[in-house]
């Protein structure tokens, strides 16, 4: 009878379907990245990379932590609130290997410049000074230290 | 051995069905009886139904085994933060080391064009407040020329850093067509660099301007808020290097965040609250000529 014919159509159509579904799913699990989808329309795991990467400035408390000395000098300082690597560079390196990466002293007068050259911008409050006028060619940290920049 | 038993037996080795009768009796036979070897539309159906179930299961077991569970984070918990940066415009004396820093921390190509984060010095002539000057020399990491060669005495002068707003509706990671680019849960913007194609999209969607194409891989890149940082507890570090504090990361989660009394003490403004994207970073003092 014509039924038992179409059976033979259907299981065709039907193992087709179900191969169709077996290459998508495998195409689908090889192709979509591991913990996509677990939080949300990327890959999870793409936090714990960018989490992942290392620190280069070290913080702080790392500074002070061995060199309580200068902070100690820093504390009645106008350059109290400024932190070591704001200067002194990046140096996550240096504490976690004191000894191995020596940092060099950075070059006084370009960087103080930075911050303190008069400049159209700066707060009226904030302490600036025209350098050529102020100093000529002289190097800022023969009459400032940096740590106390307060002439005594 | 029974009769039933050894009856089933020989119809079972003569290559017929269980019920006895010969196959060619029940070829076009009607009703009940199955001919064998062949099934039935109903059986068709059902065994087709079962496999589709099963085999739908066990795909999606295998993807779950596949995926793993998520690693958790040690002491972090992204439910228990809401990361923010608040940037104080009257302590900004454009010093640049936000620039600088931050370029060293997180390897941004070191070239004028490529910044996470940069800033921007606006002039206003109070004559034409709707066009002001704004320069920005190499992202402001050199500091600024000292004047401009223009300034009038009666107009005013500013810095402003700019960054990632980490806007909570951002629209980088609506229009990215492949999910590198998304939110956590805790309020940070990131790029899945892995995953990305450098299609651009995003650059193009972030109205503040905060994205590039690193030329080293050529996919997006842009500010993390020092994800690796922040997350160890750590400030940022162009935060850590701002010299007069202009700059605060904020955990808008964290009640003892003395960024709370900040928030209630100043007027604050996001850039371009008309683009409803939920900008995170807060500005205190920011002129109407920002844009």
């Amino acid at each position: 009878m014509k039924r038992v014919k179409d059976v033979e159509h259907l299981l065709r159509l039907g193992a087709l379907f179900v191969l169709g579904l077996l290459v998508f799913g495998i195409a689908r699990a090889e192709l979509v990245p591991a913990t996509f989808g677990t939080l949300g329309h990327y890959r999870a795991k793409a936090i714990d990379d960018v989490r992942a990467k290392p620190i280069e400035h070290a913080g702080q408390a790392a500074c002070a932590d061995c060199h309580s000395d200068i902070v100690d000098l820093r504390a009645q300082a106008r350059h109290k609130a400024i932190a070591c690597e704001s200067c002194h560079g990046p140096l996550a390196k240096h504490a976690d290997a004191p000894g191995q990466l020596v940092p060099r002293l950075p070059v006084a007068r370009p960087l103080c410049v930075h911050c303190h050259a008069a400049n159209t911008g700066k707060s009226k409050r904030y302490p600036t000074v025209d350098i050529k006028d102020h100093a000529g060619d002289e190097n800022c940290i023969t009459c400032h230290k940096p740590h106390n920049p307060r002439i005594l | 051995m029974s009769a039933a038993s050894e009856r089933q037996r020989v119809n079972h080795a003569n290559g017929a069905g269980p019920e006895g009768a010969p196959a060619s009796e029940r070829v076009g036979g009607s009703g009940g009886a199955k001919p064998p070897g062949l099934i039935d539309r109903r059986d068709f159906l059902i065994i087709g139904t079962k496999m589709f179930v099963m085999t739908s299961v066990a795909l999606a077991a295998f993807e779950n085994v596949l995926a793993g569970t998520p690693e958790a984070a040690a002491s972090y918990n992204t439910a228990d933060h809401w990361w923010a940066m608040v940037i104080d415009i009257e302590k900004c004396i454009g010093s640049g080391h936000c620039v600088k820093a931050c370029k060293l921390e997180n390897n941004v190509v070191d070239e004028p064009m490529y910044f996470r984060t940069w800033v921007e010095r606006y002039h206003v002539n109070p004559l034409d407040m709707d066009h002001p000057i704004v320069d920005s020399p190499n992202g402001g990491m050199d500091g600024f020329p000292e004047t401009y060669p223009d300034a009038t005495t009666t107009g005013k002068t500013f810095f402003v850093p700019k960054l990632c707003n980490h806007c909570a509706d951002s629209p980088c990671t609506q229009v990215c067509p492949v999910g590198a680019t998304f939110r956590t849960n805790d309020g940070v913007v990131l790029i899945d660099k892995d995953y990305c194609l450098g299609c651009r999209y995003c650059v193009q969607a972030c109205p503040y301007g905060c994205r590039y194409i690193d030329p080293r891989t050529n996919t997006a890149d842009k500010c993390t808020l020092c994800y690796h940082r922040i997350t160890k507890g750590l400030k940022p570090a162009c935060c850590e290097v701002c010299p007069t504090g202009a700059r605060q990361i904020a955990d808008l989660k964290n009640p003892k965040d003395p960024v709370h009394e900040f928030l209630r003490t100043h007027q604050i403004q996001v850039l371009k609250p008309q683009m409803a994207t939920g900008a995170k970073t807060y500005y205190n003092g920011l002129d109407g000529s920002v844009r």
